[in-house]
């Protein structure tokens, strides 16, 4: 039995992303030696808050939050893979396991996925295979006085994103996230490494969602582009999906989810923190309104996909998925093929 | 729901900013000047290395209304793709140059791809063709779009370079038919350049070329409407080099009706364009008869425009740039050019303001810090970005670069006149010094960075080091480099805790540095209800880079330090106050139902292995050639800051070289110090019998004070709610309760090293400091090693649970061993105050050598003490947060005031005392 597209599901209705991760993760106060179960119990190096390593110490834990997501009613689960590559995973001295967590983390994704898919195929349920943005960038100098000066180079990044692809593709994803983008050099870098791959493996290419971080009260990303700067220079990955998450709740996205809606070809998706993180770095924005606010954004047409990200908890992605039950999503706009 | 929205085919590209291509765009200006093979200018500022220079070049171009900046490296002189790169990666972090898209401009394309690896936009490549072949177009072609490049196509084939129109539309039109069908573009992401040849060169042949140029143009839009057409324009005039006149009025003629025939992009300087109309009606005739070919016959046409050439001299232009600005006064230009990232005239400036003011300080405490305040507002505010700030901290280094000499020279003077007057100088010397850390757990640093790089801008000394710091590594730091500010770091939520636990060891230590909260979780909120309390020197949570300016600032000066902290101070009461009232529970078990979760230990059928012996046995003296070969280099090479594994680490790549010679010269001073006798190693350990009783109390028969005085060791045990099947682990769980009826002990050790006082004293008298901090570290490792070794032999000889065990030195380090040796005081068993315990039983300073400080530190520090543990279900864990229930039936337990447990358990705490 072939499972339904997304195409063809984001034609028919508002599809939802999972909430956070690292959140649920927080839930099970997790020790250091959880994290290093038996296999790194020795471990040259603190590994605690490697949330990523999970995925091979407990994934039982991983996979149970999958689920949790999947019965609140996520059509797509991001694989636990944020930080799983080679570059950001040097903090751990764990590079060389970054291709065996993606594997790991795609499968048991897909283990998750796959049961919910079987109980009911009118709802195909999606895994994403997710890729972050790394601890460093391309466009920023780390050292003032030599502004030239980069911390890592392209094709360091590339080679890194590429290896993380290669397990995700692996393991079994659905579709290949680039998320949470705060220097469009690395997520061109991903999508290089993306678009590479495929051509190296000679297989079709996995749809690609692209979603980027708006985290200044400028309306820049980090790297200091305008929202649509970043989309223009991102669009040549040809993506099913252009959008936002992360760094601002709901209420500050808005603007520029609606700019998003407005010049993207593509579907769009959003799907922000429970609100910004309070004093005490607890996000406490109810699950009914962050359903609310997404149900807004819906009627007004601005969205194909939307789900949460730091701080939302099924709780929220169940409200979020009753709340834009009904709504139409967003059409995409028509491309014209002539200057008037 | 909304209509249905068009999206037009635009050509879309980028800088930080967007451009897009409409058709009431006209004519889009790609700025020529920083291109080396086009600005002698250029050129010669990157061949001497003079970037920041160059980039003034570019700035120039964009003041003057370019729109797209090309940037051409093609010298035989340069290394091409090093020095797009660096001229790229320069300009990125220059954000009123970046906000343009860039134009990658070579013929090499290996230049072209290392451009496109430094720019987060949508570039245009100039350029590809198909000069080698249809082959090579599309393979070049695919790696731009891979890169997401629009291309400038050159009307270039096999044959070579197309001149008429004809071969011009020709070659177009097919590279447009492989680009769009076998590549995959986008129409509009394709520019062709139909060449721009020289007219008027006095080659009859050449005269048309104008023409070509027109007409092909026209044709290629109408033919492939979505396209674009570019051009360098300047090449048009190429005959009348010299004479800018001449050549800027040709370029208007030539634009006007290239622009009218769909051209919508040149290469042009931006900044010497002449209007059309502005041009004197002589030579915009003489231009167009030249351009368009027109009574021509015979090279008249061109005759007569040399000829008129010849009669203007070529008039300097005055660049148009707004400087108005400059006119401003002093501390206005000093602000602009910090808020605008402008270092042009900033040591002139600086310069002005240095005699203007009595003191150069007060040029920094002045003007300057009245600039970067604004610049905190803008950023504040979200009217100016990152790139922006780190821009406007490079003028202020700049700035304070040039006040230094001066204020080291004031410096002197006083220093000078001190020594005159008979005086003690007390002026420090040299900058304030401001210590960053990322705490423990956090990997997270851009933040960090940008805070140290903002601040050693100001002057500051930056210690930074680094993430995922413990607590008694930074504070360690913070005291040995007597640092006058220490800032924490901090992007995970855990991070909060490791703040407060920061704050906490700073008041144990007695230490008097301000502390700086900082990092994407961090709040105002949390540092005044949960750090603040905890130290009372001087807490305060910075906002971002360009408030820790004005922040440490505040905190150096003598005269605003005690007012700024007690406003701090204040502020930070009232928001206590205000959270108090809406405090939320967190999720910890009671330690009753905490005590019912234990580890699940089988006691039914084990026997405990008994020791050879109970009560206390001495090790002194004990032979350091037999230590030395269980230490662990690992750590040894982290304290020294060269990570990696041991021995590996010896022939790594990067830092092999270095650590060789560490690994050696750590051997030398090893061989002579034991050879000599410099130290000397004492360790004791003993056993006892013991039982816990099945919660969290170990009570144990001291047979030294008659046969039945009974020790209780009391236990702390972890409160958090666990995961279905996860213990709530104490170590009094490793201990048979007495209810199970089978006689189990416990054990306990203390190593330390002597003697290290008398060689550090000589290496400090003879100014040898790596010599003495080596000595310390391999005191430490020496230390950690004796414990290692006693702690084998228990196991094999002197408690015997674990006759049989052969394992190697590497996996007694990776504690491959059965049975565990925690120490007082962490994470395990984290109350210090047990130690007392321990060392009495153990028969006190005199039988093991070692001396608690009052804050229970061990003297001398290379010295370990510690619990042994024998069942094999024994393990490490840390205690985590308790609650007050626990804390209050600890205090019960210890005979001790609740307060007085409190003070020592505070990190552990999960309630503020």
């Amino acid at each position: 039995m072939s499972m339904k597209k997304i195409q063809d599901c984001l034609k028919e209705r508002i599809l939802i992303i999972d909430g956070a991760m690292g959140t649920m993760i927080q839930r099970h106060k997790l020790e250091e030696e959880d994290y290093r179960g038996t296999r790194f119990k020795d471990w040259k190096s603190d590994i605690k808050g490697n949330n990523d390593l999970l995925s091979l110490t407990q994934p039982d834990i991983i996979e149970g939050i999958h689920k949790l997501y999947l019965e609140a009613g996520a059509d797509i689960i991001e694989t636990n893979t944020f930080n799983a590559q080679r570059v950001s995973m040097a903090d751990y001295h764990m590079e060389d396991l970054a291709f065996e967590i993606n594997v790991a983390a795609a499968k048991v994704a897909r283990k998750a996925a796959d049961f919910y898919t079987a109980k009911d195929p009118s709802k195909p349920r999606f895994v994403a295979g997710a890729l972050g943005p790394m601890n460093k960038t391309l466009s920023l100098s780390p050292d003032v006085n030599n502004p030239g000066f980069r911390g890592l180079s392209f094709d360091e990044a590339m080679m890194a994103y590429y290896e993380q692809v290669k397990g995700l593709v692996e393991g079994g994803v659905h579709l290949l996230l680039v998320e949470t983008i705060f220097d469009t050099l690395n997520a061109k870098a991903a999508i290089f490494a993306i678009k590479k791959y495929f051509q190296d493996a000679q297989q079709p290419e996995l749809p690609i969602m692209i979603s980027g971080t708006i985290t200044d009260a400028s309306g820049r990303t980090l790297s200091g582009q305008t929202l649509e700067a970043f989309y223009i220079s991102v669009m040549h990955a040809n993506p099913l999906s252009v959008g936002l998450n992360c760094a601002l709740g709901a209420k500050e996205m808005r603007p520029h989810i609606e700019e998003l809606s407005q010049i993207a070809s593509c579907y769009v998706s959003a799907y922000p923190n429970a609100g910004l993180p309070n004093a005490m770095g607890e996000y406490d924005e109810e699950p009914s309104d962050t359903g609310h606010f997404l149900e807004e954004w819906a009627k007004e047409g601005y969205v194909n996909i939307v789900g949460g990200c730091c701080g939302t908890t099924p709780d929220h992605i169940k409200h979020i998925a009753e709340h834009v039950k009904t709504v139409q999503p967003r059409v995409i706009p028509i491309l014209e093929t002539v200057l008037a | 729901m909304s209509e249905t929205i068009t999206i037009k085919p635009f050509s879309r590209f980028s800088g930080l900013e967007p451009l897009v291509v409409r058709p009431e765009t006209n004519f889009v200006n790609v700025g020529e000047r920083t291109n080396v093979t086009g600005s002698k200018k250029f050129a010669r500022l990157i061949k001497e290395n003079k970037y920041e220079e160059a980039l003034s070049v570019a700035r120039q171009q964009v003041e003057s209304g370019a729109q797209i900046i090309d940037v051409n490296m093609d010298d035989a002189l340069l290394e091409g793709v090093q020095a797009m790169t660096t001229f790229l990666n320069l300009l990125q972090s220059e954000p009123d140059i970046a906000k343009i898209p860039v134009m990658i401009d070579s013929s090499k394309f290996e230049i072209i791809e290392a451009g496109l690896k430094c720019v987060q936009g949508k570039c245009i490549v100039n350029s590809i063709s198909m000069k080698e072949g249809v082959e090579k177009f599309i393979q070049q072609a695919t790696i731009c779009k891979m890169y997401g490049a629009a291309v400038v196509v050159m009307a270039f084939d096999e044959v070579g370079q197309a001149d008429t129109k004809k071969r011009k539309v020709e070659i177009c039109h097919r590279a447009y038919k492989i680009l769009t069908e076998q590549v995959g573009y986008d129409p509009q992401d394709i520019i062709f350049d139909p060449n721009i040849f020289a007219v008027a060169t006095g080659l009859e042949e050449h005269n048309n070329y104008g023409v070509d140029f027109i007409e092909a143009t026209r044709e290629i839009k109408q033919l492939m409407p979505l396209t674009k057409i570019s051009g360098g324009v300047s090449n048009l005039s190429f005959s009348f080099r010299g004479n800018e006149h001449v050549r800027e009025a040709m370029h208007s003629v030539f634009l006007y009706y290239t622009i009218q025939a769909g051209m919508d992009m040149g290469i042009v300087n931006a900044g010497q364009l002449v209007v059309y109309d502005e041009i004197e009606p002589a030579l915009r005739q003489l231009c167009e008869d030249v351009i368009l070919n027109r009574n021509n016959d015979n090279n008249q046409a061109t005759e007569k425009l040399i000829a008129f050439a010849e009669t203007v001299k070529a008039k300097g232009k005055v660049e148009v740039k707004d400087e108005a600005w400059r006119s401003n006064s002093v501390e206005e230009r000093l602000k602009h050019a910090l808020v605008n990232g402008i270092t042009d005239y900033i040591d002139a400036d600086t310069e002005e303001a240095r005699v203007k003011y009595p003191r150069p300080l007060d040029v920094i405490e002045g003007p300057l810090m009245a600039g970067m305040n604004v610049v905190g507002d803008l950023f504040g505010a979200g009217k100016m970005f990152l790139p922006q700030v780190v821009k406007s901290a490079r003028v202020m280094k700049k700035s304070v670069a040039v006040l230094t000499p001066f204020i080291e020279a004031e410096k002197e003077e006083r220093k000078q006149a001190h020594l005159a007057a008979g005086t003690v100088n007390t002026e420090a010397a040299g900058a304030a010094k401001i210590l960053l850390a990322t705490v423990k757990g956090d990997v997270h640093d851009i933040g960090k960075n940008i805070v140290g790089v903002v601040l050693g801008c100001n002057g500051y000394d930056i210690v930074d080091m680094g993430v995922m710091v413990p607590t008694d590594k930074i504070l360690d730091a913070a005291q040995k480099e007597n640092a006058d500010i220490i800032g924490l770091s901090g992007l995970i939520t855990p991070s909060l805790d490791e703040m407060v636990h920061v704050a906490h060891e700073m008041k144990r230590r007695g230490m008097k540095q301000p502390l700086l909260i900082g990092g994407a979780t961090t709040s105002r909120m949390h540092t005044a209800v949960k750090i603040a309390p905890q130290y009372e020197h001087g807490v305060v949570h910075v906002l971002d880079a360009s408030r820790s300016v004005t922040v440490a600032g505040s905190l150096l000066s003598k005269e605003q330090k005690d007012g700024f902290l007690s406003e701090v101070k204040g502020e930070y009461q009232k928001l206590k106050e205000d959270f108090e009232n809406k405090k939320t529970v967190k999720q910890l078990l009671p330690i009753a139902a905490a005590q019912q979760n234990k580890v699940a230990i089988n006691w039914q059928g084990y026997q405990p292995a008994a020791p050879t012996f109970t009560g206390a046995k001495q090790f002194a003296n004990y032979a350091l050639a037999a230590i030395r070969k269980y230490i662990d280099w690992h750590p040894f090479f982290i304290s020294w800051e060269l990570h990696g594994k041991f021995p590996a680490i010896l022939t790594d790549k990067v830092v092999g070289v270095e650590a060789t010679k560490l690994y050696n010269d750590a051997n030398a001073l090893l061989d002579k110090l034991i050879a000599e006798n410099w130290l000397t190693a004492q360790g004791t350990i003993g056993f006892w019998p013991a039982n816990s009783n099945g919660k969290d109390t170990v009570s144990l028969l001291h047979e030294k004070a008659g046969p039945d005085e009974v020790v209780h060791l009391e236990f702390l045990r972890q409160q958090l709610k666990k995961a279905a099947g996860q213990p709530n682990f104490s170590l009094a769980d490793f201990i048979a309760p007495v209810e199970a009826a089978v006689q189990d002990y416990i054990g306990a050790f203390s190593v330390t090293i002597k003697g290290i006082e008398e060689p550090i004293k000589r290496f400090e008298a003879a100014h040898d400091d790596y010599n003495k901090i080596m000595l310390q570290a391999l005191a430490d490792r020496l230390a950690e090693a004796f414990a290692e070794l006693l702690h084998e032999r228990t196991r094999k000889e002197f408690w015997g649970y674990a006759k049989d065990e052969t394992l190697s030195n590497d996996a007694l380090i990776k504690e491959e061993y059965s049975g565990i040796r925690p120490a007082p005081g962490y994470p395990a068993c984290p109350d210090h105050t047990e130690k007392y315990k321990l060392f009495d039983l153990l028969g006190g300073e005199a039988a093991t050598g070692i001396m608690l400080t009052e804050s229970l530190a061990m003297y001398p520090a290379a010295s370990v003490c510690g619990w042994y543990f024998s069942h094999p279900q024994s393990q490490y864990f840390g205690v985590g947060k308790i609650q007050k229930d626990q804390v209050a039936n600890y205090a019960a337990r210890k005979k001790m005031p609740v307060e007085t447990i409190e003070k020592w358990l505070r990190p552990v705490l999960d309630y503020d005392a």
